[in-house]
This record gives structure tokens, sequence and C-alpha cells, in this order.
């Protein structure tokens, strides 16, 4: 571990501004995944803001009826929150799925957003990586590639987002607060994350030295149910190979009022399929038009030598989701 | 069955391990947690080519950073000794053999500065073409004189291609297994001092005595002037049988140094430098009459080694021990590939070999329509098949019948995919198990105290097994004492002599010359009494000797994502005395969890341009979770076998894991109707199957 220097902030404001005074510092909250990067010589900061302390720690409820989540929220307590479990079930359900207890306990919810692909590559540092070191070449395309995207990568990063939360927060199109050098802004979560394209040790659309200071959800549409589902090789603490979120409203006939689906571990972001979740609005949820609506999205996918098998998984996963949730859609909101 | 005696007394009882407190509060000190006065830190820099020569090593940024000792390279290293092992000739040359391969070691004051340092020395390589990946038809596959274990290669009985042509019934299938991972929780570490030309180092291994002998070798001084201590131990499952790096490592540093030094592996490098289970592509024929006994079984196994020493997985052997058959082939094929050494990992040969036997024979009993236990119990053989040696005890069809009442096989409907529960479709499978008995020459001593008390001491290891417990529980039972009067010694040098803890021989080996001196010093007027079981080895009976068991498990595959989980799984073992019911049920369950990790999460691959494994780290290389394992149960059998050692035990470290692969791959065939060869059997394989 290279040496660094570390300061506690005071407040969000403070924070940022250390940052603009040292610009190869990083911000950390509950290290869970920095602090594993550094030891590995992935990330290499000379200066470390403290913003684990930070007033950022509570889930109120917004005037509009949804909930502002602070960007210190722990995981296992996001995961716990009654409105959480009670509103956004999908949320709750993609927390748990991630990680285990003891990450979920440390772990925040703006540093689970910034969490750093698990691409085997970029945490190698003797392996060539273009989101590591920009121009030695992308390993995994042509690598150990089962568990990198099908959709939305470049020849020069085929990485995938680890996050399952970031997953349900861009089903429930929520909303992520950031403070910066040039004041404060709200970036989608759905849009929060980038393609890699031919910058791809660029991972979100923060700029130099953004904090995150809040994540929100807008209140969920009315009759809306959700839910969240992961396949992975383990029962627990493993990524996903796919994983969906789907947000489903119908009508009392059965026609889609509101449809939002997200896929995790298929991109380098999570990958929110507006073309399914449009070909969805007012149809039927059964298997055969989701099915289609699915198929329409996955179209675009160009699987690597190893992993063809996500696009039926995915696939599989939002038509399970989608019908089961319009199955019962007077049932509580979650599955 | 030949149940002809219960284990009364202490052998036997569920003793609590002695050093159980100690671990549990924190007491218990591994290798790196002793910390001699000016202790330093040891960091490796491994290679990062995959073949190829070191052309030249800039230290100079290293060297300036605050803390820096030295960096040793080939150039400046301490000169070795050749040693046997060539795994452990470190920093003599300039060779890349492999990916990870060490090529300098960094010393400093700290850990953080030595990994710093590791990571600034710049390393120039003259980089040669490298090939890693084995495949069945790899051209310069080669058939091995012997396989590891010391069984011949290639062996064969009777005419198998006459007996197979003219079997009714046949089978060819091909099974695959990618590479291992021991990965113990414990990583391979050692501490290692001078003092006055006296070498001392805890080192984590599963066999100090071999690695006192190997370093007195290597450093060129008697093995009296090495010490090597190995206390507690971490779990090992094979990787620490044999001396490896850390300890040469830090025994070189601290000789350049003059100072202790300190050194654990990285989790991420231990891939590279301590070992693997090779991958196997096995290829099985099998063939029978209508009544389902069989007349010809092949078993060829292709697999690697690296450029360095040849190991070769033994995958086959376990079809020369199983069942008999008139005509009978088995044979290994090895490639000498640029990846790194393959060793030992629980139940070499057996744990990849039964798997794909297990799984022929389950697909022979469904092409039959015959029940796959019954199957099993139609092929028992009266000797040893290869051999023709008497079985010194064989209770493989008690284990089957046992285990299918406890499990409820017969309530079982044969037909696949056939029950389904919500989007899970449920089945169950079994396979047989088996270990071979392996028991080596040991050395101990035990000295009555004079106020009741005796005080044992044998280089035993205890990597966690609870061997310290059961040996005091062989002394207390032999010398009619109760166990607290007992105290015993393992884990040093120091002790008298004695073989490692691996091929499931410990307790056997240990145990029979505790016991010998415990009756000798009886026996005696004397007060203390050191025995050696060289001759008694030597002199035992010629039996074909194995433990056997039958392991049942039971099955979910998810259609919707084609994830696969074990609801439940039970062993039964026939396995002799069993000589402490507590260790000896975490010894059987941990096994068949790590068969349950074979089978359906662990997987290792090697990356054919870059060379090296790709699963560095417990994140990517999956062992079983806790939720992975809701049900686990295991029994066993009394065995009464005169024909072993006086202590009665067979060994039970490995038979758990083997069996358990094939179980759940059958149970998997049984659920979904799809026989899937390749493990693990991760969602990618099994693929959704609504």
């Amino acid at each position: 571990m290279r040496p660094f220097t570390f300061e506690r902030a005071a407040s969000p404001e403070q924070a940022v501004s250390a940052f603009a005074a040292q610009p190869r510092a990083r911000y950390l909250a509950g290290g869970t995944n920095l602090v594993d990067l550094m030891k590995l010589g992935v990330e290499t900061p000379e200066h470390l803001i403290d913003v684990s302390r930070l007033p950022l720690n509570e889930v109120a409820t917004t005037q509009e009826g949804g909930l502002r989540i602070g960007a210190n929220v722990r995981n296992s307590d996001l995961a716990a929150h009654p409105a959480v479990c009670r509103t956004y079930p999908a949320l709750s359900q993609a927390l748990l799925a991630g990680a285990s207890g003891q990450l979920r306990n440390l772990a925040t919810t703006g540093g689970n957003l910034l969490q750093r692909t698990r691409c085997p590559y970029f945490q190698d540092t003797s392996a060539p990586c273009n989101k590591r070191e920009p121009g030695t070449g992308c390993s995994a395309r042509e690598g150990a590639n089962r568990d990198m995207a099908v959709l939305g990568y470049s020849e020069h990063c085929v990485a995938t987002h680890p996050s399952d939360m970031a997953v349900a927060m861009a089903a429930y199109d929520a909303e992520v607060e950031v403070l910066g050098p040039e004041g404060a802004r709200t970036v989608p979560a759905a849009e929060f994350h980038r393609l890699p394209g031919d910058t791809p040790e660029q991972d979100t659309v923060l700029r130099p030295g953004e904090l995150i200071s809040h994540v929100t959800l807008g209140p969920p549409p009315e009759g809306a149910r959700a839910a969240y589902r992961k396949a992975r090789d383990r029962a627990s603490y493993a990524f996903a190979l796919a994983s969906a979120a789907a947000v489903l409203a119908v009508d009392e006939g059965g026609t889609v009022r509101h449809a939002a689906l997200a896929f995790g571990g298929l991109a380098h972001r999570p990958w929110r399929a507006r073309r399914a979740e449009e070909a969805l609005i007012g149809a039927r949820a059964d298997a055969q038009s989701v099915g289609r609506a699915v198929d329409a999205e996955l179209a675009a996918a160009r699987p690597l030598s190893e992993n063809a098998f996500k696009v039926p998984l995915a696939r599989s996963l939002a038509v399970t989701l989608f019908t089961r949730l319009a199955e019962n859609p007077t049932s509580p909101a979650g599955t | 069955m030949a149940v002809t005696e219960t284990t009364e007394g202490v052998l036997g009882a569920p003793a609590l391990r002695r050093e159980g407190r100690a671990k549990v509060t924190g007491t218990a000190r591994y290798a790196t947690e002793h910390t001699p006065p000016a202790c330093a830190y040891g960091w490796p820099v491994a290679a990062t080519v995959a073949h190829g020569r070191v052309t030249g090593i800039e230290d100079g940024e290293a060297l300036a950073i605050p803390g820096a000792l030295a960096v040793l390279t080939h150039e400046n290293a301490p000169r070795l000794v050749e040693p046997d092992d060539p795994t452990l000739f470190l920093l003599q040359n300039d060779r890349v053999p492999h990916r990870g391969w060490y090529v300098a070691l960094a010393v400093a004051e700290t850990l953080e500065a030595a990994r710093e340092m590791a990571r600034t020395v710049r390393v120039g390589y003259d980089e040669e073409p490298h090939d890693v990946l084995v495949a069945a038809d790899h051209p310069d596959l080669y058939h091995p004189e012997w396989a590891n274990g010391g069984y011949p290669g290639d062996q064969h009985s009777g005419d198998f291609e006459s007996a197979y042509a003219a079997a009714p019934h046949q089978l060819d299938a091909t099974y695959g297994i990618t590479p291992l991972h021991n990965h113990p929780m414990e990583p391979h570490a050692s501490t290692a001092l001078w003092e006055a030309g006296h070498l001392i180092a805890y080192d984590s291994s599963q066999g100090a005595s071999t690695v006192c002998q190997v370093l007195a070798a290597m450093f060129d001084i008697e093995e009296k002037q090495v010490t090597v201590v190995a206390e507690h131990v971490g779990g090992g499952f094979g990787s620490k049988g044999t001396p490896r790096p850390p300890v040469v490592l830090a025994a070189m540093g601290a000789q350049h140094t003059g100072r202790p030094v300190k050194l654990a592996l990285p989790r991420r490098e231990m891939p590279a430098v301590v070992g693997h289970r090779a991958p196997t592509v096995q290829r099985l024929r099998l063939g029978a009459r209508d009544d389902g006994t069989l007349t010809a079984l092949q078993h060829d196994v292709a697999t690697h080694t690296s450029t360095i020493k040849e190991f070769v997985e033994q995958a086959a052997v376990p079809s020369r021990v199983m069942y008999g058959a008139d005509g009978i082939r088995t044979g290994h094929r090895v490639v000498r590939l640029d990846v790194p050494t393959p060793s030992w990992m629980r139940a070499p040969g057996e744990a990849p070999g039964m798997y794909a036997l297990e799984c022929a024979m389950d697909e022979l009993s469904f092409s039959l329509g015959l029940d796959p236990v019954e199957l099993r119990l139609r092929n028992i053989p009266e000797t040893e098949p290869e051999s023709g040696k008497p079985f010194s005890s064989h209770h493989l069809a008690d284990c089957l019948r046992e285990g299918a009442r406890r499990f409820g096989w017969e309530r079982r409907d044969p037909r696949p995919a056939a029950r389904r529960e919500g989007d899970l479709l449920l089945g169950t499978g079994v396979a047989a198990s088996t270990y071979p008995v392996i028991v080596a020459p040991s050395t101990a001593s035990v000295q009555s105290m004079g106020d009741g008390t005796y005080h044992v001491r044998v280089n035993a290891t205890d990597i966690g097994t609870g061997a310290r417990t059961v040996l005091a529980q062989v002394a207390a039972q032999e010398l009619g004492v109760a166990l607290d009067a007992v105290r015993i010694d393992v884990g040093s040098s120091d002790l008298p002599q004695a073989p490692l803890a691996g091929g499931s021989s410990g307790t056997a080996s240990w145990g029979w010359a505790v016991h010998k001196a415990c009756r000798e010093l009886r026996e005696s007027d004397g007060s203390i009494v050191t025995v050696d079981t060289t001759s008694d080895v030597e002199a035992q009976e010629d039996y074909a000797r194995h433990a056997f068991g039958a392991i049942f498990a039971e099955v979910s595959a998810d259609t919707v994502t084609g994830e696969v989980r074990v609801r439940r799984m039970l062993g039964v073992f026939a396995a002799g005395r069993i000589l402490n019911a507590r260790t000896a049920r975490s010894q059987f369950i941990g096994g068949m969890t790590m068969g349950l990790g074979m089978a359906l999460t662990e997987h290792s691959s090697l990356d054919a341009r870059l060379g090296g494994f790709v699963q560095k780290d417990l994140a990517s290389y999956h062992v079983p979770a806790n939720a992975d394992v809701p049900d686990i149960d295991a029994h066993w059998i009394e065995e009464h076998d005169p024909h072993l050692n006086p202590v009665g035990g067979k060994g039970i470290g490995e038979i758990g894991i083997v069996g358990s692969p094939a179980a759940i791959a059958n149970a998997v065939h049984h659920a979904t109707g799809r026989r899937l060869r390749d493990l693990p059997l991760t969602p990618d394989r099994v693929g959704v199957l609504g």
C-alpha cells in the first residue's frame, strides 16, 4: 500500500473542498471495496477523505411520499428499514441478495453505487486492463469472460457492474443527489453508471470531486408491485450471473399500466430495459407478451465466448418476475 | 454386518478438542503469530509471464522505500542445495516455469513496506511461448510410468476390448473437472529465524518433520540444527503436506538480513505456488450383462502437470479397487504444460476418479433400468479386482443398505424430472465412496510423571482435525487412565519424528506409535519409553485395505435460473474403528461439504493468453457458504478389522469428499433429466430448465 494522507470531513461541503485541493484523493465510506483495492494496488490514492461519519445516515420520507436515503445509510439498515420493506421490496431484496452480512453492515448506500467491477483482470495488476490502466487492453474479452457483459460493452471493456442495490434503484427510477465543486445536482440512478465506450476507466457520470449525498426514491406508481431476483453460483456471497428487478402495475382488466425492468450482471451498468418496458405498456403481463418484450430488449445482446447462457437466463428471470407480479396484483407490494 | 465390538471408554468418546478453547479465544498461535524480537516482514514478487527467463531486476525504487531491508533475487539470494521438490528451488536461477513463480523476495520492517517494495520491484523478462490448456487430444500427452501415490500409470487385467465388444450393455462417457484449489483458511505462512546457526521456523504445515529434513538439506546443515514448529495449523487439505515456498523464503530472508522474517502468502498468490487439483478429462467405458454385472471397465484419465515436476492425479486408481470385471483397463496420460505444479488436494485420485466412475455407474443403472444401489451391490467384488488380494474388511454393501434405509431411498421414484415443487425440480442420487488405508512408520515417546499422569510426545500435526485429542485418547485408553491424566505435545520437529497429516494416515500412523509406546511403558519397569513402528508397519500382512462409504444426496434445480442447491446429504461410512465421535463427524461432514463445493460451486480456470489462474480470491473461487449446506449428516458402521493397526482406524480425513460430487451430479440428473458431465454444475452449465 502506498503511503497516503487521511482526513475526516466535518461536513459534506468541507469534504468536497478538501477533494478539490487534492486531485488524487478518494472518498472513504464503508471501505469494503476501496480498502481491498488499495491493498491490491489497484487504487492508489494519495489522500483519503473519510466521509463515513458525515450526518448522511437518515432515511426520511419526502413530501411527495417517497424516501430520501442518506449516502451513509448502511446496506443492512436500508434493507431492514420498514418503509423500504413495505414500499420498495425489490430494493430490500436486492440489498439482502448482495455480499455477506458482515459486508452489508459496513457498506454504505453511496459506496455501494461506487463499487468497482469484480472483473478478475481489473483486480490483477499484472494483467492488462483498460479500466485500471487505460490503453493496456482488455484481458477479459477473449479471456475468462463467463461473468462479463452481453450488452453495451465495447472492445475496450466487457466488465459488469457488480451492485445488486443499484439494479433495484434503477428500476425504481431513483435519483442520485451529488454535491460537487460546482454545487449540487441530481442524476437518475439508471443513468448514473455509464457504458464503457472508449473510456472504461470512468464507471459513472460523476465529475471529479463530486460526492454522493443522497438517493431519492419517488413514490412507486399506484398499485405497483415489485421484486428482485438474482441467479448466482452459490446461495450467498456471490455476484450475480444475472439478476433482474421488476416493477409492475396492472389495471383491473390485467393490462399493464406501468412496467420497469432493470438487469444486473449483463452490462457495465444496471441495464434499464426501456425497449421491453415500452412493449409491455398496454399489453397483458402473460408469459408470451413478456417474453416477446424481453426478447426485443435482448436482441441487442452480443454474448462472448463463455457467457451466452446469460441471455436465456435474463429472459427467464424477467418473464418469471413479471408474470408472478401480474398473477396476484392485489397482494402486498412484493413477492 | 460385521459389528463385533462397540468402542467403550475413553477411545471412541466424543472428547472435546483440547485446543478448542485456545482457538476460539484467540490464544492459539499460528505460524505468523510468533513475533520474535526485531522481526521483519517478507513479501514475495511473482512472475508476470507464463514462461521465460528473468533478464533483469531493478530494485532501486523498492530499496528507497522507508523501512526497506533487502530485495532477494536469484543474483543475491543464499545458495541452496537443490531439493527433490523443484517447487522449493527458489531464487536460484533465472528460469520462470509458470506465471506466479517467485522471482524475488522483498524484506522490510513492516508488512506494508514489504508489500509496497514487492509492487515496485521491476522485473524484466525474456518471454517464451506458453501452453496451459490440457485436452484429451493434446498432442503432447504421454503415459507416465507412475501416478501420484506410487501407483503404476497404466494397468490392466483380462481383455478389456473383447469384453467390452461382447457386452450387451455398453456405456461410453467422458467427464470433466476443472482445476481446483485447496484454499485453507490460514494461508501458507512461516516465521523463520537463525540463532547461532540454528534455524527455527514456525510453519503452517501438515508435517513438520519433513519440513525440518528438507530445510536441513537445502541449507546444508544438520537436521538437529533445524526446529520446525507447527503447533496450530488452519487447514491444509493436502496443500501443506509438503514444504512450501514461505518457509524457504522466510529462512532465506532471515539468513540474508540477519533478522527474523515473517511471511504469509497473499491469498491471491496461493493458486500458483501451493499446488492445485489438476484438471482431468476422464473417459469411462463400461460393459455389463443384462443383470448389471460388469464385464468390462475402462478408465482413461488425461491431466496436466508442470514443466518442472511430474505430478499425475491418480484418478483412474479407484477403478482398480471398486468393481470386478472380466476386462479392466485403467490408465493415465499427462501433458507437461507451463502451469503451476499440481499437488495433493483432499483425496487426490479418489475424489475426481470416483466422480467419473460413480456417475458412469449411475448412467449404466439408468440404461439398465436397475436401481443404482442394487447395481452397486451386484458388483461388489470378492477380492480386490486388479491385485486379487483379499480385503482386510469390506462393508460397502452395509453402507449402501444402511444409507438407503436412513435416507428413505425405497420411496424414490426412479423416473427423472418427475418431482416438482413450484419452480424447483427435485432429485436424489447415490454414489459409493472409497479411500485406501495408508499407514507410515512413526516414532513416539511416553513418560510416566510419577504422579499418575503421563506425557506423550510425538511430532504429529493437528491441522484442525482433532489429532492431538484423539492421540491423547489412544494413550489414555492403553494406559488405563483418565483422559486428563495424559498431557500430549505435538507439532514440533524437536519431538519424536512422525509422518505428515496426509493421506488419511495420520491417526493410524501416530496412533500406532503412541499405542505401542504406552503398551511398552505399561509392561516395563521404566518411566519413559520411545518407540519406532517401522518394523511393525513393514510386517503387516498382505491385504487390500480400504475404507468404503455411501453418499446420498437430494438436490433442487431451479427451473428459472438453473441454480442447483443441495437439500440434504447423508454419508454412511465403514472406516474401521471410530476413535472420537465428535471429531470424526467433523471430518466426514467437512469432506462431504468440500465434495459439495466440487460438484456445484468450485471452479478455477487457466487463462490461455496470460497463462495463470484467473480465480485468485475467495470472492471468485466459490467454496460453499453456510447457506449452501443446509442439512448434512454422517453415520458410520462400527467396523472391526483385525488386519489394521492396533488402534483399529482406517482413516477418515478424505473419504467424505469422495463420492459426494457423483451423488450430487446423479441427483441433478434425476431432478432434471439432464446428464451434465462437466463440473461444477453452475447455472451456466445447467441452464434455464423452465
